[in-house]
């Protein structure tokens, strides 16, 4: 009685959640076709999602790419189809590990500042504030935070497809003596349009999520200082269980 | 006293109807209802959690209460659209007890916010903010961040933020809450003297009875979430209400129910 107990506290708690999200992404999608859309505010955003994430963003794709071909290499070796390690390191970063590493990274850094901020201010009044200063707080706060999550995402992920295919690149030429013509044919050779459009949408959905996420976590949360470290924890958590749950659905949707 | 600028056939700036709030089980306010008329000065007094605050986030459309209506200048606000909310927001002006200044923009951008929202030239809207800085008695302080000022200037800062647009109705949670007696004396004056200077209505919530006595022309006391008792300044000292004695004088015997540690006052001191 108490498991079955505990369960529909779970699920209750679950679609709660839930709710929240999608009340908020109803309203944003409410606002998103009438002005004021903050440009400057979404700039400002745009380059904290964007350039500020580069760095891990970077390290993650290289050492990803570096790792994928070294192991690559240990099971080709076997069977003497080394050459083929391109297209596995090219295909795995562009089709998943690019977009959903990315976004595990941007989620772990930018959904709990997203939520951390919030929070603050929801429990400093920050955001009461703005409502009695005549500003819409969904608009001004949520809004562009948002929108640069879903914009810099997918420009993210190219550059981590980039820099993990020159992980794998710099691997098999300089470690373990391939032709670099030889890697970089084979690169583009298996690879279709369709894959590198499908890591794109993927990073632009994640995006989505870590930006309604992130935010309603903080715009909702309760509880003074205590509330905004659950908050940041939820945040970060669930976004990155969205990544990967959603991640199967896309995949299935656009391969299937 | 402001009241004779009242005339008794107007209809009140302010008119809270029969609100009722709860938060599942517990009832916060129930059945409350105030006139606030133009051009006064009302302060809501009341024990810690008696729904002051609720009270005023309920006029402000920060919370929905379940039953009864708020009307602004006749204008039910409670059936208003956001986007409707939103703009009558432009007449008012709000002081958080925190201040509630936003971090990440210099003092004048705080004081200026409402002007900037409204698409006003920057540099016209940083000489307004400046001006109301020197109304509050800090003048040159524009460019300081709020993590650089003590409460007392937060304070004061969040007062010249309240004003800067030039509200109609300004509203107080806690103006003197958390400073030294001096700087509550100077906020009280600042009050005063916008009140006085522009007749603008005043809805405050306050626990500091000094402030309430300098500030208002009525005093409203909240009582378990009921409106228990409405008098002026000049009737606290003779009104010979217990719970509002009781309050005035600051004791911890009387008809209020206080508890240490879910016991009463004197039981738990006694031990």
């Amino acid at each position: 009685m108490q498991l079955l107990q505990r369960i529909g506290s779970v699920a209750e708690l679950f679609l709660a959640q839930l709710g929240i999200y999608a009340a908020t992404l109803g309203q944003l999608s409410r606002r998103m076709f009438s002005a004021p859309r903050y440009p400057r505010l979404i700039l400002a955003q745009a380059e904290e999602v964007g350039v500020q994430s580069l760095p891990v963003v970077l390290l993650t794709a290289l050492f990803t790419g570096m790792v994928l071909a070294l192991q690559s290499y240990i099971v080709f070796h076997r069977f003497a189809a080394e050459s083929m390690i391109s297209v596995v390191v090219s295909l795995s970063m562009v089709r998943e590990l690019g977009p959903v590493l990315v976004g595990l990274m941007v989620a772990g850094r930018v959904g709990a500042s997203f939520a951390a901020e919030l929070g603050t201010m929801r429990v400093s009044e920050q955001i009461d504030a703005l409502w009695t200063l005549s500003t819409d707080p969904m608009r001004y706060l949520i809004m562009p935070r948002v929108i640069a999550a879903i914009a810099m995402m997918p420009l993210l992920v190219v550059i981590s497809d980039f820099i993990g295919i020159y992980g794998g690149y710099a691997i098999c030429v300089f470690m373990l003596d391939q032709n670099p013509a030889v890697y970089l044919e084979k690169t583009t050779q298996y690879m279709e349009l369709k894959d590198f459009y499908s890591g794109l949408i993927k990073a632009g959905f994640f995006g989505m999520l870590i930006g309604i996420i992130g935010c309603s976590e903080g715009f909702n949360c309760k509880g003074g200082a205590e509330g905004v470290g659950r908050a940041t924890t939820r945040a970060v958590v669930i976004s990155c269980m969205s990544i990967l749950v959603s991640d199967y659905f896309l995949t299935a949707w656009m391969f299937g | 006293m402001s009241n004779d600028r009242v005339n008794q056939n107007q209809i009140p700036r302010i008119s809270i109807r029969n609100v009722s709030k709860r938060f599942e089980d517990k009832i916060v306010l129930e059945d409350v209802s105030l006139d606030i008329m133009p051009g006064t000065s009302t302060t809501v007094i009341g024990m810690s959690g008696t729904g002051k605050s609720v009270l005023i986030k309920c006029v402000l459309g920060l919370m929905k209460p379940d039953s009864g209506e708020i009307y602004v200048d006749g204008e039910n606000w409670l059936e208003l659209s956001e986007e409707e909310q939103l703009d009558r927001m432009k007449r008012v002006g709000m002081l958080f007890q925190g201040g509630a200044l936003f971090d990440s923009l210099s003092v004048w951008e705080n004081v200026a916010f409402a002007l900037l929202e409204r698409g006003e030239n920057r540099a016209a809207a940083r000489e307004r903010a400046s001006e109301v800085l020197e109304w509050v008695g800090l003048p040159h302080i524009e460019d300081l961040m709020p993590a650089e000022l003590s409460g007392g200037m937060s304070k004061r800062v969040g007062l010249a933020r309240t004003i800067c647009h030039k509200p109609d109705i300004v509203f107080l949670d806690e103006p003197t809450t958390g400073l030294d007696p001096i700087m509550s004396d100077v906020i009280n004056r600042l009050i005063v003297r916008l009140h006085k200077g522009s007749g603008t209505t005043i809805m405050a919530i306050t626990h500091d009875m000094k402030s309430a006595t300098m500030i208002s022309d009525n005093i409203a006391m909240l009582c378990q979430g009921r409106m228990h008792r409405q008098v002026t300044p000049d009737q606290l000292d003779s009104d010979q209400d217990p719970m509002l004695r009781q309050f005035v004088e600051g004791r911890a015997e009387g008809p209020l129910n206080c508890s240490i540690w879910g016991k009463e006052i004197e039981e738990a001191v006694n031990r």
